[in-house]
Order: structure tokens, then sequence, then C-alpha cells
């Protein structure tokens, strides 16, 4: 309990002081998020969009293969993006090796699955009557899209959601492809996990609750695009 | 017939009571340790243990982590003992009454590595602390653990005697209710040369390799990832043998007065058995890849 009490008004002493080493861990941690978060959602709305609507042969298959990338363990992308990056392997020339890009890379991997699957239940889930109403209605294909994505916007932006939740949350990639180094690719999770290996819990802790401080300010910007719920 | 039946009835509880007076027995003899990273990745620890089950039967359960974190295990009353480097910490651990008395057990050294071209010219310098003040000069890569270790507090005052003007960071938290600072020391100005990677020794030797950088390591981590791996890494030892670069270990027993439910008295007889003129000639002939890792204390 003492710990608790402790950390939470540690937590407030560090965000009172603006500590500027705190500053830059959230700033990191924002900024390698938001930009994995934006590059997935970029790649990942229109591939779901693409499954969900396409019929081809083998989508059932790819739904599967996506699902099953989701328990992927950032250990394993870690290493995998790693293998290619490291000072002696194909693409060590470009010393993308702890920097915040080799972070962004490895969320991406990660979170695409997230945003592709997640957007095409949001959109199998929309009424077909829809499309067929939106098409008699004379809409091409791309107003009917349009008409798609305006009705599965909740579902959309909850992955995207879901997708950045994961992202500041993930310590394995960070740790891995960013190496932890202090104002360039430490971020609040692997600022925790390194806090905890100094035996220091309570700013470990800390900094738990200013990451989900945060976390909830992030929710409410996304909770006023996603609109009222329609239930 | 019968009378084989009353027999095996009789036996059976007997043999059940051995079993469960066994494994309790067992379990009793067990203890846990802290220690640090370069016990355990040395392979030191894999040829003592054995050899102390066979001689006491004590069992250890070893969790290697980083030293300040060792220390903390043992602050907390989590393990039975801890087997650490880093001397001026240790002694504060027995003072504010954390452990009983610490036992030197053997030494190794810390070495600077770094790349093999030696951009920043440190292989001619005459001590470790001038080696360090070349790395600043020439703002050269350096990365440190930064993680609180023995290894970084040793960094820390090799940086404090090298006359590098030295920043010091704090940072204000509540513990048991009073305001406490966690301080924090690292050259001045050097935030594009110095980097601070606050992971153990294996991860920092292989983030200097990838980055041609400088760093300060124990010898048998060094040797161990030099030589000890496939894909082997770049750097080389650029100073050692100094005074400075001393690395002493030592094992403490946790305090039964704070903690009543450590096993003290296994603690204190695992800590005798590791100075014992045996464990200390185990200790003195482990090589690794042909090289001496530990120099023991009382040998």
């Amino acid at each position: 309990m003492q710990l608790l009490t402790d950390s939470f008004i540690s937590a407030i002493l560090l965000i009172a002081s603006l500590d500027p080493e705190v500053l830059s861990i959230v700033w990191v941690s924002l900024k390698v998020s938001g930009i994995s978060t934006f590059f997935a959602s970029l790649m990942g709305v229109p591939l779901g969009f693409l499954i969900a609507y396409g019929s081809f042969k083998g989508k059932r298959i790819l739904i599967i293969c996506l699902n099953t990338m989701l328990a992927l363990p950032t250990v394993v992308i870690g290493l995998f993006v790693y293998s290619f990056i490291s000072r002696r392997s194909i693409l060590g020339s470009l010393d993308l090796l702890y920097t915040q890009k080799a972070i962004v890379i490895g969320q991406i991997i990660l979170i695409l699955p997230i945003v592709a699957t997640l957007t095409i239940a949001a959109i199998s889930r929309i009424d077909e009557r829809y499309r067929k109403t939106a098409m008699t209605l004379g809409a091409n294909r791309w107003q009917t899209a349009c008409v798609i994505f305006r009705e599965a916007r909740f579902g959309i932006i909850a992955a995207v959601i879901a997708a950045f939740g994961r992202v500041i949350a993930e310590v394995g990639i960070s740790m891995m492809l960013g190496g932890n180094a202090k104002g360039f690719t430490r971020t609040m999770t692997t600022a925790m996990a390194l806090e905890y290996d100094k035996g220091e819990f309570i700013l470990a802790v800390a900094l738990g609750i200013i990451l989900l401080v945060l976390s909830f300010g992030i929710n409410l910007i996304f909770n006023f695009f996603q609109g009222r719920t329609r239930a | 017939m019968k009378r084989r039946n009353l027999i095996l009835k009789a036996i059976l509880p007997l043999i059940a009571i051995l079993l469960i007076y066994g494994v309790v027995l067992g379990e009793d003899k067990t203890i846990k340790m802290a220690t640090t990273t370069s016990t355990q990745a040395s392979g030191l620890l894999d040829v003592l243990l054995p050899e102390l089950e066979k001689d006491t039967g004590i069992r250890v359960k070893v969790f290697a982590k980083g030293t300040g974190a060792a220390i903390r295990d043992g602050i907390d009353g989590n393990v039975d003992v801890i087997f650490v480097h880093a001397k001026e910490r240790e002694k504060k651990f027995i003072r504010e009454g954390c452990g009983t008395k610490r036992y030197a057990v053997m030494y190794n050294d810390f070495v600077i590595l770094g790349p093999s071209d030696d951009p920043a010219h440190i292989q001619g310098q005459s001590s470790a602390a001038a080696a360090l003040a070349g790395i600043a000069k020439a703002e050269a890569l350096f990365i440190s653990r930064g993680d609180d270790s023995g290894t970084h507090t040793r960094e820390q005052a090799l940086w404090k005697i090298s006359g590098v003007s030295l920043e010091v960071r704090k940072t204000e938290i509540l513990k048991k209710g009073k305001k406490t600072e966690i301080c924090f020391a690292f050259p001045e100005n050097s935030m594009a040369w110095y980097i601070s990677i606050g992971q153990g020794m294996g991860k920092t030797i292989i983030y200097a390799d990838e980055k041609h950088a400088y760093t300060l390591s124990d010898r048998g981590t060094y040797i161990k990832y030099k030589y000890g791996r496939k894909a082997g890494i770049d750097l080389q030892i650029m100073r050692e043998g100094d005074l400075f670069l001393n690395n002493p270990y030592g094992v403490i027993p946790v305090n039964p007065v704070r903690h009543p439910h450590v096993k003290h008295e296994l603690a204190e007889k695992f800590a005798g058995w590791l100075i014992s003129p045996k464990a200390q000639s185990l200790i003195a002939n482990y090589r690794l890849m042909g090289k001496q890792l530990f120099y023991p204390c009382n040998f």
C-alpha cells in the first residue's frame, strides 16, 4: 500500500517539477507510438477494407493468418528486425539499430495485424443493405466505400485505439531495437523496466501512473472522433 | 500370504513418512540468492553450486540481476543471501542492518573496451581515469550501463577521479513518506557522445560493438562475449590492470533480525563454504576459454 501511495505522490512530484528527463521520455514514447500507429493505420485500414470487401481465393486463410499474427511476441519481431539491421547484416550500413526508426519499424509489424483484423471485423458488421442502397442511389465504388467507412468509423477508430494502446504499452521491441538510450530511445516502458531492474520500484510505478494518465487524455481525443455510439 | 500383506501395510506408511520427511528436508536445505549477472553469465556458479551441494547438501536458487536490484532483493528480504560487487554499497547494506557480515570471496577486474582503431587514442594513456578523460576530450562515443549496477557505480567513481566536469541529475521521489533524491552522475554536456542505456553488461557490450564505442566492462563478461560466441565482437581491451579497475566480490547473508523468515544459518554456511580452501581453489582454477576470470581472496 505504501508503495502505491508513495508512487502516486512521486508521480505528481515528477509532473509538477517538469523533470526534463521525464519529459523527454514521455515525448519519445508519444512520438514513436504516434508515428507507428499512423503508418500502421494508413496501411492496415485500407488492407482490412480490401479484405473485407474483396472476394478472392484464400480469403479465409488470409484472415486466419492475420489473426495468428496477433499472437506474435514482441521478442520475435525484435529479433526478426534486428537480424536485418544489425551492423553485420544486409541493412547494417543504414545504421538503423538503436534508433527511433528501428522501434517504429518493429511496432508497425506488431500492430498492422491488429488494425487490419479489427477493421475487417468492423466492416463485416455493417449491414449489407447500406452498400446496396448506396449503389442503387447511384453511388460509384469510391462513394460506396465512403458510406461504409462512415458507418464503420466507430469500429475502425476502435481498431486504431487498440493499436495505439498496444504500442505505447509495449516494451520488448523498444528495448531490443531502441536499446533504451537515455534521451534518444528511452520510452516510458523501457524506463519502467530499467527502474525495476535498479530496484527503484516507486519511480517505476510513478512512470506507469503517468503513462495511464496520458493514455486517458489521448483516448478522450479519439473518443471525440469516434462520435456517439449507436447502441 | 496374509503375513506378507501385514508387512507391506506396516512398511508402506513408513516409506511414505520417509518420503515426506525427505522432501521437507530437501526443501529446507534450499536457499535463495540474488547475485550479479557476471557470476552467472561467466559460468562460475555452474561449477561452484554442484560442489556446494555435494559438500553441504545446500541447494541454491539463483536470481541474477544488476547489483542494485540484487541489493534491493536483500533489503526486501526476498532472498537469503546476496553475492554482489559494489563494496561501498555492500558496507552500507550492513550498516543499515540489512545484512550480517560481508565475506570477501574473490575479485577480478574491470577493463575499458573500445573499437580496435581507437579513435580517442586512449591506449597509450597512463591510467584508467586518464583514458576516460581522453574519451571525453575526443568526444568519442561512450556507452554507459546506466542501471545502477556495480559496473555503473564504478564507472561513476572513475569519472569522478578523471577530472572531467560532471553533471549530477537528481530525481525527487517519495520513499516511505520521505522525500528522497536519486542521484546519477555523468559528464557535463555529453549529450552527443555519452549514451546511457540502462541494460545488462552483455547488452551493453553488444551495443558498444554495434556503435563502435567505448565502454567499461568486467573482464569475465567481455571474455564470454569476445571468445564464447560464434558472432564475436570487434571490441578490444584499451586499458587494464589499473588499481582503480579492481573489482571485489562479496557475499552477505541477509539479517534474520530484520527478516525472521530468511534461512540465515544455511546462508552463513554457504558463505563459509565459499571462502573455504576447496571453493577458493575451484574459483582459482576456473577457466573460460582458457583464461582465468576470478582471483580468490583467501587462497
